[in-house]
């Protein structure tokens, strides 16, 4: 162990890269009102994905294994929504927006049971057959991604599927010249509500303490008598919930939903959770945050370079701190 | 002397010998046994796939890394031919520099994506390739000024190869000689040296540590090899053979465009046909391309009747249509990872 791991300080350096990537991208746009608008934007799309990463990160640190089909999940939670929305037509069609309130409050937590229920599923017959197996697991999880898309195409169709924010939702509050739609208002509140439930749970549960205590040494704790997979099957499960939940939102923040959205947003949240450092939640915050906030600036600035940017924000991270940016444990 | 152009690496089994020696007299004689413009078809198409697929072994089977940019190679290949073809007209001098550029390009990416993933950890490689194959995907469909867009690029090539050129005027054994032909048989020969070469790698010191890192990596290390230094330049070799498919697919369709060389799918057929053949072992993607060819035509078709029996239950009806067609390769691809690893050679070798 070197001399970083005995001291509990915090490690701050990685904090500041949010902040400093805002600011920096200040004088390319040159608008203030605009800088404003794409900055909550970027923030709301970070919490987002870092909902769906968070589950991804976890599950690696805890056992090891790199779920591929984690898209699978974040599709299911949108379609599913897709369809619990459109028969709530005449609460989604208020105009006040507790009823639409209570509209999404359930589409989001019947996502969520649904993806998680999948995700028993999943676990049972894609991951567990292959546990410690890095070559087979990444085979096996991407031809589970395949199986699930190809699934969610049978029971809703593959075309694109209108996914209409209520109405309550819709428009903006304008903070002088900037214009800040009400949505990404609501999803930094529920992405900032998740991360506290996590944060919570993690640091003052005893769930919690044993899935941080296993994420840096698995052995250790089953050798204290815990049974590590039976949690981990949870934290799966769990996982598996909230990239439902982060689909759902994905979905609304898109405005419609595509069969081959998991993948796309999969590729986003690789590159978070290598940002962030595999298995380190708040590792995968900051990553979230950086890749919503650069894919917000170019894709004003030079849209079709939108998805290099980020792999370019990974290198230069990657150069930096090879391990990402909170390296877990002794792995 | 058979013994030296396969590097000692004999089939090992009677039965996998007389299948590869009645695969290369069927690919030899392909346009005089099977005639007609689409045999001939398929048989290029297996051609192109035996040097993708082999390629991609060298990668997963051999040095143990996956990579999911693999057509990502394969696309610059035929890009850089159709975009030299197109620009520069259908010269000699077009192809060999359409063919150095993207050789020139896939192996700096691959070097590049290789130095920033595979120096930390293996598994980073599967992600960051991912990641770079989808941004690839869209930027070739986005700059539609060089790469023709989702349209693609029609081109010609060298006249020599043109369907309108004949050798002899008179048919020989039934068939006219065209420029077709000849296409073929440059696609067959580029093929079997490929295929040789790639042999010849696996099977020299080089492709032995490639092994030795497959089976431990850790022992690798500790014995002296760089692990980071062989399995970059595994991933470089393996993208310059991608590339060089990539080529000859452009050379047989005179056309590229996005799905017909970038395509998700077309990484998941890779995949199929590895694990089918058998991973680790280059006869495997002979045997794997030549059987996935020629069975995904019919898989397609088999579905149609399928679903058409079922239409009184149309939810067994809209699991069977032929556009669900990928569901069935992927419940394929992850059965045969459980219960056939080996792949066919491998079940071949230890019987």
């Amino acid at each position: 162990m070197n001399e970083s791991n005995k001291r509990i300080d915090l490690d701050w350096a990685p904090l500041t890269l949010v902040p400093l990537l805002a600011i920096a991208m200040l004088p390319a746009i040159g608008s203030g009102s605009t800088w404003l608008t794409l900055t909550v934007a970027g923030l709301a799309m970070g919490m987002i994905i870092f909902i769906i990463a968070s589950g991804l990160t976890l599950v690696f640190g805890l056992m090891d294994v790199l779920n591929f089909g984690h898209g699978v999940f974040i599709a299911l939670g949108a379609f599913v929504a897709t369809s619990v929305l459109g028969a709530m037509g005449d609460w989604t069609g208020s105009q006040q927006l507790w009823r639409n309130l209570l509209a999404v409050f359930p589409a989001m937590v019947i996502a969520m049971l649904v993806a998680g229920a999948v995700g028993i599923v999943f676990e049972r017959f894609f991951v567990r057959p292959v546990y410690g197996q890095h070559l087979k697991q990444i085979l096996i999880t991407m031809g589970g991604m395949i199986i699930g898309e190809e699934l969610i195409k049978v029971i809703w169709g593959p075309q694109q599927i209108p996914l209409p924010m209520p109405e309550g939702m819709r428009g903006a509050i304008l903070f002088g010249d900037a214009a800040i739609e009400k949505f990404r208002l609501l999803a930094v509140v529920i992405g900032l509500a998740g991360f506290a439930a996590l944060t919570w749970t993690l640091t003052r549960t005893k769930i919690g303490l044993l899935v941080r205590a296993g994420v840096q040494d698995r052995e250790m704790v089953e050798s204290l008598g815990y049974r590590v997979k039976r949690l981990f099957v949870g934290v799966f499960v769990v996982g598996s919930a909230l990239a439902g939940l982060g689909g759902v939102m994905w979905g609304m923040y898109q405005q419609s939903v595509i069969p081959q959205m998991g993948a796309q947003v999969n590729v986003l949240i690789f590159i978070v959770i290598i940002i962030g450092g595999l298995g380190s939640t708040g590792g995968a915050l900051i990553g979230a945050l950086l890749v919503g906030l650069m894919a917000n600036y170019t894709g004003f600035l030079a849209p079709k370079v939108a998805l290099f940017s980020n792999i370019a924000l990974m290198a230069a991270i990657l150069l930096w701190r090879p391990q990402g940016l909170y390296p877990i444990g002794n792995r | 002397m058979i013994n030296r152009l396969l590097s000692n690496d004999l089939p090992r089994s009677r039965l996998l010998a007389i299948i590869l020696i009645g695969l290369f007299l069927a690919l030899l004689f392909a346009p005089f046994l099977f005639p007609g413009v689409k045999a001939l078809s398929i048989a290029a198409k297996v051609l192109i796939f035996l040097v993708l697929v082999a390629s991609f072994d060298l990668l997963l089977g051999y040095t143990g890394i996956v990579s999911f940019a693999h057509t990502m190679f394969f696309g610059i290949g035929a890009y850089g031919i159709a975009i030299a073809c197109s620009r520069l007209g259908p010269t000699w001098q077009a192809v060999a520099i359409g063919t150095v550029c993207a050789l020139a390009l896939s192996m700096l990416l691959a070097l590049v994506i290789s130095l920033f993933s595979l120096r930390v950890r293996a598994i980073f490689f599967a992600m960051i390739t991912l990641a770079v194959a989808t941004a690839f995907q869209t930027l070739a469909s986005q700059l539609s000024s060089i790469t023709g867009g989702e349209d693609g690029l029609n081109f010609k090539i060298p006249d020599v190869f043109s369907g309108g050129y004949l050798l002899m005027d008179e048919p020989f054994l039934g068939v006219m000689l065209s420029g077709r032909l000849i296409c073929y048989y440059l696609l067959f020969f580029t093929a079997l040296t490929l295929l040789l070469l790639m042999l010849r790698i696996v099977n020299s010191p080089f492709g032995r540590v490639l092994q030795a890192i497959r089976e431990n990596e850790f022992r690798a290390e500790a014995i002296g090899y760089r692990v980071v230094i062989y399995r970059t330049v595994s991933s470089v070799l393996s993208a310059a053979f991608a590339t060089l498919a990539g080529v000859m697919l452009a050379f047989w369709l005179r056309y590229n465009g996005p799905d017909t060389s970038l395509s998700f799918e077309i990484m998941l057929d890779v995949l199929l046909i590895v694990v089918i053949g058998g991973m680790g072992t280059i006869y495997g993607a002979a045997i794997g391309s030549a059987l996935f060819v020629v069975a995904q035509g019919y898989l397609q078709y088999l579905l149609q009747i399928a679903s058409g029996a079922a239409s009184g239950l149309p939810w067994l009806a809209a699991l069977l249509s032929p556009d669900r067609w990928l569901l069935w390769l992927g419940v394929l691809f992850v059965l045969s990872v459980y219960y056939f690893p080996t792949g066919i050679v491998g079940r071949l070798r230890t019987r």
